[in-house]
């Protein structure tokens, strides 16, 4: 026999008087177990990166002195938006009126309504032109992006006042509003000091910061 | 005495559901960590609906802190000379030559942010000083004294033939005109395209992107 009872080895008979020697507990105590791996749990979760950085595409024009290379925006599809100080933003359609009457401020929740309605202004007129959707499908670029908005031009001044994050927020904005077309440019004088004369009017405190 | 005593309650609780639970959490967070790679300056990206992952292979990247400071990295992993190679060419293009040995105490994506003038001091520093040290920054601003161009062109000459990701990585805060120089910097290299570090973000409801990527997902499922 493979196992045999090895109780009464010692000769010592198992009578009705006599006790059981004592079951051995089974359960092993967890409380340590538990304490490390909270342990590591928390190092892991101090440790962890949760959102990996992502990054965005950012493509500039080549810098060029040749008149006929240079893109040509048709006025009617013109949208500039300024980028000022403290977060403030300013916008006009099409040239900027010598009197400033169509030099709007707007905050950067409200811009993206500017921007979808003028898109959608742009789009409204557009009448259907075969050539250019043959072009975009040759291109395979979508006829939305690549004919319906074709005058639909989003001009971007940072002024010298404007963080990075506006910067990169109204990029951002561009890619939500799906608008195919626009460019990152130095502002004009004119318009630098149509956005002087709105923060002054506005009570904003123009002057240089004292250091 | 009472022959049927109440049999005592035991204190002791099951901990295997409780070890069982903690263990699971464990390794999803071991399986979802990703070491942060030490910064010697902390940069607060903007968020940005974007969602192409940052390469870390055949980059270098442009930072900007908050301070407006500028800063070179180099991200090589498959290739481990030619960071090496980079900043003895970047050195020799300012005319102030550095040799490999000069600069073998740089590792894969440490930010480097000293005018030439002071690298090699920088790089004779043991390297977990060098992380601490407060760097000045690369010199943009002023056109006389700019330094990006030179880190840039050797840059693209060590990358060249491979495709080279140029990243910039601007904190929030840091002011426009010293991003402007940067891409100026990187325009007369003749380079146009780049990418910006930022930090993901859900695409506004209602907007176009997001009616976009809500019919991709359902494109997807089917």
């Amino acid at each position: 026999m493979a196992s045999m009872d090895t109780g009464g080895d010692d000769g010592q008979k198992k009578g009705p008087g006599v006790k059981k020697a004592k079951k051995l507990n089974t359960r092993v105590d967890m409380t340590p177990f538990v304490d490390i791996g909270f342990l590591l749990i928390t190092f892991f979760i101090f440790t962890a990166t949760m959102s990996a950085p992502t990054t965005m595409d950012l493509n500039m024009p080549k810098d060029t002195d040749k008149k006929d290379e240079e893109t040509k925006v048709k006025q009617s599809g013109a949208l500039n938006i300024l980028l000022g100080k403290e977060n403030s933003l300013f916008y006009y359609e099409g040239e900027l009126d010598p009197t400033g009457a169509n030099f709007k401020s707007a905050t950067f929740k409200e811009i993206r309504d500017v921007i979808i309605n003028k898109k959608k202004e742009v789009v409204d007129k557009y009448v259907s032109d075969p050539a250019c959707e043959a072009e975009a499908k040759a291109k395979g670029k979508t006829v939305d992006d690549y004919c319906k908005q074709k005058d639909f031009f989003v001009i971007i001044k940072p002024t010298d006042d404007a963080v990075y994050k506006n910067v990169v927020d109204i990029l951002d904005e561009m890619t939500i509003n799906k608008v195919a077309r626009y460019a990152l440019v130095p502002p004009f004088p004119t318009e630098l000091e149509a956005v002087k004369l709105t923060e002054s009017a506005a009570g904003m405190n123009t002057a240089p910061p004292a250091k | 005495m009472a022959r049927n005593q109440v049999k005592k309650a035991s204190t002791d609780t099951d901990m295997t559901p409780f070890v069982d639970v903690a263990f699971l959490i464990l390794a999803f967070f071991i399986m979802a960590t990703k070491f942060k790679p030490a910064e010697p300056v902390p940069i607060t990206t903007p968020n940005s609906v974007s969602s192409q992952p940052l390469p870390d292979n055949n980059a270098v990247m442009i930072s900007i802190d908050k301070d407006d400071k500028v800063y070179f990295s180099i991200m090589s992993k498959s290739d481990k000379q030619k960071p090496f190679d980079l900043i003895v060419e970047a050195s020799k293009l300012r005319n102030i030559p550095l040799t490999t040995e000069d600069v073998n105490s740089y590792r894969d994506g440490d930010m480097i942010g000293m005018p030439f003038s002071k690298l090699k001091g920088f790089f004779d520093l043991p390297h977990d000083q060098q992380l601490k040290y407060k760097q000045e920054g690369i010199p943009v601003l002023d056109s006389a004294t700019a330094e990006l161009t030179y880190w840039i062109a050797a840059a693209k000459q060590v990358f060249a033939g491979e495709q080279l990701k140029i990243l910039i990585k601007g904190d929030a805060v840091s002011k426009y005109p010293v991003f402007k120089a940067v891409v100026d910097a990187l325009k007369k290299n003749d380079e146009q395209k780049y990418n910006l570090v930022t930090s993901p973000e859900e695409a506004p409801q209602g907007t176009d992107l997001y009616k976009e990527r809500l019919q991709g997902k359902s494109k997807e499922a089917k």
